[in-house]
């Protein structure tokens, strides 16, 4: 098993016309995704390499079947194109555009609710779950089939995670990109509930950042509902307040939001914190073997 | 993107809430011409991106234009440190506008709640104080609702925000309607936060906002022209070329450079130097596909910085590869006369070939490491040493 993508996946890319989309989403399909459709509106009867171009995500799930959206789209364009792949009738939306107006993302928040699809991102680097399927733009070479679960706000930092963790001979069954924006389809909660499920997860590592206060809420939830181990990861200790950190979502506001108060938050529910990307690494390996 | 005082204000009046009128100033002549034409008494206020002005002297009433030139001269190129220590903030503007006869001070703020994935209302009968240390002392004297997405947010919902918070009966409606045209401003214009503290009613029982804090979505701005123009102003000269050359830059107060490739692996090297005894001197992403060109210009902005005596490059390769970095990091070297030692750490994509083109490349003053923690330990060490110089 494995969470939100896999060997069922069926995608359709929304800006594979797009330079971006196009490198991209054929990366997917040569690492075995099952790339069925692009759909540029205007574009529908063409083919990038073979994969057919429809109009709208709609004729992308009726004629080739697709049941996940992935959305390229220039970010002033991709909220309505969010909310037309939440209407299509795919299960889950994987937003990988940055940029995107944060209120434009809180009424396509609760339409992907009301509308009971998965969505996830936007500003994220997407889901890959190794040997099966990759819906994004995480470079799969660094991850190997196996038991760690990942769920981070951050891109390049759950690379180099996912590196230190390979080079220990562990692998992972899943790694979700939840995004660094303020509003994000599906938060640190909504993934730990799946690996919980998951059976071929045995431990998870979380990747936060400064901002906001889902990292907080995950530590409730965890002790409350978690019972695989957790060990996070948390960046921006030195980040100084009301200053945006490369991320949307980056910001500490006042007082709240901090690397330290999140850390405070989680070990105070006995998750162990690394100093470190390779420390986190480290202490997943550490409990994973037992010892 | 946070607006000053006065710009809160100017979007406010454009949606009808009420503000007192005023003029803003930038030099101590035209601060008491200003209040001269206002008339006495008039405020004299600092114009910063920072709360807790008024405890830091950056607010003061004038009743005559003696008053007006002496506050005027101690306010403009004042420092004001912000009550969680942010700053300091340099005061290049004050806005001056007619003092109000107060009855009465509310608090009233519409902002993006985050964790609930909703814009939160927040009305208070205590105003004129900080409002977290009310919540704190009586959370029920801060009336808190979220603003139903799928909802028009109407008088009557305002009303009921209004009423719970016990504001004074005459002006339940006023203060409602305020409240309303707030949440239009927040939804209009792209505002994540919007903040009036106080909303004073007048003697005159009229209910006005007389402060305005106001932050404004970033990414929204290609559909805001009035508001990208105020983003454009920048102060800080090194986050001034950063913007123009399109880099992701936050200056910081040390003199460690830092140039990463993506935001979160970027504040973890940040994390990772201060652990390691440094101080960062800024924060740069530098972001995907980073190219020759868009390594020379991060290198540009971050030496111009005169504090910075070593920069760590630190660089996982993705989508990026290493061997492409490692070209522009050569590109730069000819181009560029850093004066401060580099220290390099490549890991990821290609790798090896970026090691090996530096290796070749035999560049003055370029150190490689092979770790993020041995690069961080060996850039506190280059860094102390060029202070020593």
């Amino acid at each position: 098993m494995s969470i939100i993508v896999g060997e069922q996946t069926k995608l359709a890319v929304s800006g594979l016309t797009g330079r971006e989309g196009s490198f991209h989403g054929l990366r997917n399909k040569a690492y075995g995704t099952d790339l069925v459709a692009g759909v540029t509106p205007g574009k529908g009867g063409q083919d990038v390499e073979g994969v057919p171009v429809f109009d709208s995500i709609e004729e992308a799930v009726t004629e080739a079947g697709a049941n996940t959206s992935m959305i390229f789209v220039p970010a002033r364009f991709a909220a309505p194109a969010i909310d037309e792949a939440i209407e299509s009738g795919v299960e889950t939306v994987i937003a990988i555009t940055e940029g995107i107006p944060v209120l434009d993302m809180l009424k396509t928040y609760w339409k992907a609710k009301e509308a009971g699809v998965r969505l996830i991102g936007p500003n994220c680097p997407g889901v890959l779950s190794p040997g099966k399927a990759n819906v994004g733009i995480i470079p799969a070479q660094f991850f190997d089939p196996g038991k760690i679960g990942v769920v981070s706000k951050s891109g390049t930092l759950t690379y180099q995670i996912g590196n230190e963790l390979k080079q220990a001979g562990e692998g992972n069954s899943s790694i979700v990109g939840i995004g660094g924006d303020p509003i994000v389809g599906s938060d640190f909660i909504d993934i730990l509930t799946m690996y919980e499920a998951d059976p071929e997860t045995e431990l998870i590592v979380m990747v936060g950042e400064i901002g906001g206060d889902a990292e907080e809420r995950a530590a409730e939830f965890i002790a409350s509902e978690v019972s695989k181990p957790v060990v996070a990861y948390i960046a921006g200790f030195t980040a100084p307040p009301g200053k945006q950190m490369g991320h949307a979502g980056a910001i500490i506001s006042g007082s709240s939001g901090t690397a330290q108060a999140k850390k405070d938050a989680l070990e105070a529910k006995g998750v162990r914190v690394g100093q470190s990307p390779s420390e986190a690494a480290a202490i997943a390996v550490e409990i994973l073997r037992g010892s | 993107m946070d607006l000053l005082e006065y710009q809160g204000k100017q979007l406010f009046a454009k949606h009808g809430v009420a503000v007192p009128s005023g003029e803003v100033a930038a030099t101590v002549d035209d601060a008491v011409a200003a209040a001269e034409r206002i008339g006495y008494p008039c405020a004299i206020k600092a114009q910063v991106l920072i709360g807790g002005r008024g405890k830091a002297g950056g607010i003061k009433i004038a009743k005559d234009a003696g008053e007006a030139r002496e506050y005027a001269d101690a306010i403009i190129g004042m420092d004001i440190v912000g009550p969680h220590g942010e700053g300091p903030f340099r005061v290049d503007q004050v806005w001056i506008e007619g003092g109000s006869d107060i009855a009465a001070e509310y608090y009233a703020s519409v902002i993006l709640d985050r964790g609930e994935k909703k814009l939160l209302a927040m009305v208070s009968s205590q105003g004129g104080m900080d409002i977290e240390a009310v919540a704190a002392e009586s959370p029920e004297a801060l009336v808190k609702r979220h603003i139903d997405p799928t909802r028009e947010f109407d008088a009557a919902a305002a009303r009921a925000i209004v009423d719970a918070a016990g504001l004074d009966e005459d002006v339940r409606d006023q203060a409602a309607e305020v409240l309303v045209k707030l949440a239009e401003v927040a939804s209009e214009e792209d505002a994540s936060l919007i903040e009036v503290n106080p909303l004073i009613v007048t003697a005159a029982r009229e209910v006005v906002a007389l402060d305005a804090k106001v932050t404004i979505d970033g990414n929204a701005l290609f559909r805001h022209q009035d508001l990208a123009e105020i983003a454009d102003t920048v102060d800080d000269p090194q986050e001034a070329m950063a913007k123009e050359k399109g880099l992701t830059y936050v200056k910081l107060d040390g003199n460690v450079g830092i140039l990463a490739n993506g935001a979160g692996l970027c504040m973890s090297t940040l994390d990772v130097v201060a652990q390691a005894g440094g101080a960062p001197a800024n924060f740069l992403d530098a972001g995907g596909g980073s190219k020759a060109e868009a390594i020379v210009n991060a290198l540009e902005v971050i030496v111009s910085d005169q504090k910075v005596t070593a920069i760590l490059f630190n660089i996982f390769g993705g989508i990026t590869r290493c061997d492409e970095i490692a070209k522009g990091i050569v590109t730069a070297s000819g181009q560029l006369d850093l004066g401060v030692p580099l220290v390099v750490r490549l890991d990821g994509t290609n790798s090896e070939e970026g090691l090996r083109i530096l290796a070749e490349a035999d560049l003055p003053n370029l150190h490689q490491e092979k770790t993020m923690l041995d690069a961080a330990r060996r850039v506190v060490e280059l860094a102390a040493d060029g202070e020593g110089v």
